[in-house]
Parts: structure tokens; C-alpha cells; sequence
């Protein structure tokens, strides 16, 4: 199912857009860092560094990984918590 | 190429959209029930509602040469209110049978509520007693993968439930596996922001194989893009896969999943153009 494609002739046609990409998050970093106030303990700027570290290890399933990271665990118990829940 | 569209809710869609898909090489659209952008006061909204998807809805898109099917339920959003859920479940039955409607949907989760589940357990057990397919929203963001996982659990508890007439939506890298490994039909949604990309999507096309995997557009109130699926389509060609391949996720499965709804007299556009030329 992988397509034909070599590994080079896959990162040759992605190089320009990760490149583009990278900055884009680079600025964002920026922007966000050059704006006033507090926000280094965040949990979402906490989320964005982990996610930023998952991008660097080195097997696949970097996507799946990232997509854990800024999910909620899901609780097989849930049927119990919803009993005690009211809504 | 013929494609399908297996989720895009053209309500909210202009008739130059219908315009524009049809030249596109869109055949058929599947319109499942969801949020009208505000909650209904009354069980009569969605008498009406349902009353447009079955007729007002085809009428536009067959102007186009586009088959039009739809979906009926109360979506995840206004299941909190479980009395007005009830009500809308009871009525669902007076439109089963009306010409293009495929089955119960998309029902699901949202937020992940008891009210959400109790309501998308009275669905499962509609759709179970009428013999009906079932088309199912999953969670955005943050949500997703638990709401899927509920999900799953919940489907996988019902034994009445067929995994083969049944439709997992808005599937992602982290949740596509575990609806396929259940048997479950599953679908990815392109859009823009939440949800997947057309690259992407054709990621898990190559890591998961085409089968019983679906791409649409959700075409719905957000920013997206009712062109999508000719977006995939092309992302596909771009990485040399062969056209067979392409037909089968954007053609080929989502007719093979319809045609196991009763509602569903689809005359693909090859047998009709093949009977017309033996005739002559
Ligand atoms: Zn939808």
C-alpha cells in the first residue's frame, strides 16, 4: 500500500512545505513569548513544548503520538462515573 | 472519476455548491441530520427539518444530476436535552421509509455526557429494531479519542449491532485503527482546521489500506471545503497511486456501504450507460 515513491523523492517534495511549516510554528512561538504577562506554566504551552519534543524522536507514528498528547485519557470505568454523575 | 460523498451536509451548502460538485464528478451526496446552528425548541423542528432533508434537499441536488440521501436523528449537540431526544426518537419512524433515507445518523457523542450516551444508546436500540444502518459523529480535538473509544464500548456491548452496517465518522490517526479493528466501517473527514487533511488522510490510506475506509467533506456551518474529496483525490494521484485504488475509497466503498441501506436505488452511472449502449 506505501506508495512507490523513494524515501528521497518524498522528502524533496516535502522539504519546502515543512520548512514553511516550521517557521510558521517558530513565529508563532515568537508572538506568543514577546507578548506581556505570564503564561510559561500554561498547560497548553506546556502541551506545544511535549509536542514540539515528540516531533524530534525518531520512529514513526510521530502524527498518532501528537494526536495522544492533546487528547483526554479515555477511562474504561466510565459507565461507573457517569452513574454518579448527575447530567 | 465518479466520486461520493458519504457526509456533507448540504443544507447549509449554497446551490452553486451543488453546481460545483456535480462538475467536480460527484454522483451521489449522503446528508446525515446534525445541528441546525441553534438548539430546537420543539419536536415539530425536527418534523421539519427531516421533511427538507427528504424532499426540498433532493430536489436541488437531482437539478444537478446529484442523488441525494440523508440520514435521520438528534444530533450529539441537542441530545443534553434527553426529553426532546425521546420525542425526536418516536417521530424518526414516521420518515424511515421515505425514498433516500439511508438510516439512523449521525448520532454519537459531543461532549462526552451521560445525556449524551443515554441518548446515543435510545439511537443504537431505534436503529436495532427497524433494521437500520447507523452513521455515527465522533468528538472533535481533545475529545476524540475517548469519546471513540465510549463509542466502540457501546456498540461493541450491543450484539445486535452489525459492525458491517455500521459507519464511524471524523476517524484520525489515533482513533482510525481502533474503529477498523472492530469491524466498523470508518470515515475521514478532510476540514481545514479540526479533524484531518487531505494529506493525511492519504497518510492512513497508505499505513491502513483502503478497505472499509471512507473520505468526505463534512460540508457543514464551519470553514470547510465542500470540494474536499476531489482535493484527496488529487493528493492521491500526485503520489502515483493507481486510479483503481483511488475509485475504491472515494467510489467503490461508500456505494458498497449504501447499498446494504434499503433506501438506497443508486444506478451507478457505468450500468446505465452500459445498458443504454447494448440497447443500441
Ligand atoms: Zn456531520
Amino acid at each position: 500500500m506505501i506508495s512507490e515513491r523513494t524515501r528521497l523523492a518524498v522528502l524533496e517534495e516535502e522539504f519546502l512545505p515543512v520548512r514553511a511549516k516550521i517557521l510558521e510554528i517558530a513565529a508563532s512561538l515568537d508572538r506568543i513569548q514577546r507578548a506581556e504577562g505570564e503564561g510559561s506554566r500554561d498547560p497548553n504551552w506546556l502541551q506545544i513544548q511535549s509536542a514540539l519534543e515528540t516531533l524530534l524522536e525518531d520512529q514513526a507514528g510521530r502524527a498518532e503520538r501528537v494526536q495522544m498528547l492533546f487528547s483526554r485519557p479515555y477511562n474504561d470505568q466510565w459507565r461507573e462515573t457517569h452513574k454518579h454523575s448527575t447530567s | 472519476m465518479y466520486y461520493i460523498d458519504p457526509h456533507i451536509h448540504m443544507v447549509s451548502r449554497t446551490t452553486d455548491d451543488y453546481e460545483t460538485l456535480a462538475k467536480m464528478g460527484c454522483v451521489v451526496v449522503s446528508e446525515p441530520a446534525f445541528w441546525a446552528g441553534y438548539d430546537r425548541g420543539s419536536v415539530d423542528g425536527f418534523r421539519d427539518y427531516f421533511e427538507q432533508l427528504t424532499t426540498f434537499e433532493s430536489r436541488r441536488a437531482q437539478s444537478y444530476g446529484i442523488r441525494h440521501y440523508t440520514w435521520l436523528c438528534i444530533n450529539a449537540k441537542e441530545a443534553e436535552n434527553v426529553s426532546l431526544s425521546r420525542e425526536v426518537i418516536a417521530m424518526i419512524p414516521e420518515f424511515l421509509d421515505r425514498p433516500g433515507v439511508l438510516g439512523i445518523g449521525e448520532i454519537g457523542l459531543n461532549k462526552n455526557t451521560k445525556n449524551e450516551a443515554t441518548v446515543f444508546l435510545e439511537h443504537l436500540d431505534l436503529a436495532a429494531k427497524t433494521d437500520e444502518q447507523i452513521l455515527i459523529h465522533t468528538p472533535h480535538l481533545e475529545d476524540k479519542y475517548q469519546g471513540t473509544r465510549m463509542i466502540l464500548d457501546m456498540l461493541n456491548d450491543d450484539r445486535r449491532i452489525d459492525p458491517t452496517r455500521t459507519l464511524v465518522d471524523h476517524v484520525e490517526e489515533h482513533t482510525v485503527r481502533h474503529v477498523l479493528d472492530s469491524g466498523f466501517w470508518a470515515g475521514m473527514t478532510l476540514y481545514p482546521v479540526s479533524k484531518c487533511t487531505p494529506a493525511r488522510a492519504a497518510d492512513i490510506v497508505e499505513m491502513c489500506g483502503p478497505e472499509r475506509l471512507l473520505v468526505n467533506s463534512a460540508g457543514d456551518w464551519g470553514p470547510s471545503k465542500p470540494t474536499a474529496v476531489p482535493d484527496f483525490i488529487l493528493e492521491m494521484r500526485r503520489r502515483g497511486h493507481s486510479e483503481s485504488l483511488i475509485r475504491r475509497v472515494v467510489y467503490e466503498n461508500p456505494l458498497q456501504f449504501f447499498q446494504q441501506s434499503r433506501g438506497f436505488d443508486f444506478e451507478p452511472p457505468e450500468a446505465s450507460g452500459a445498458t443504454a449502449a447494448t440497447a443500441i
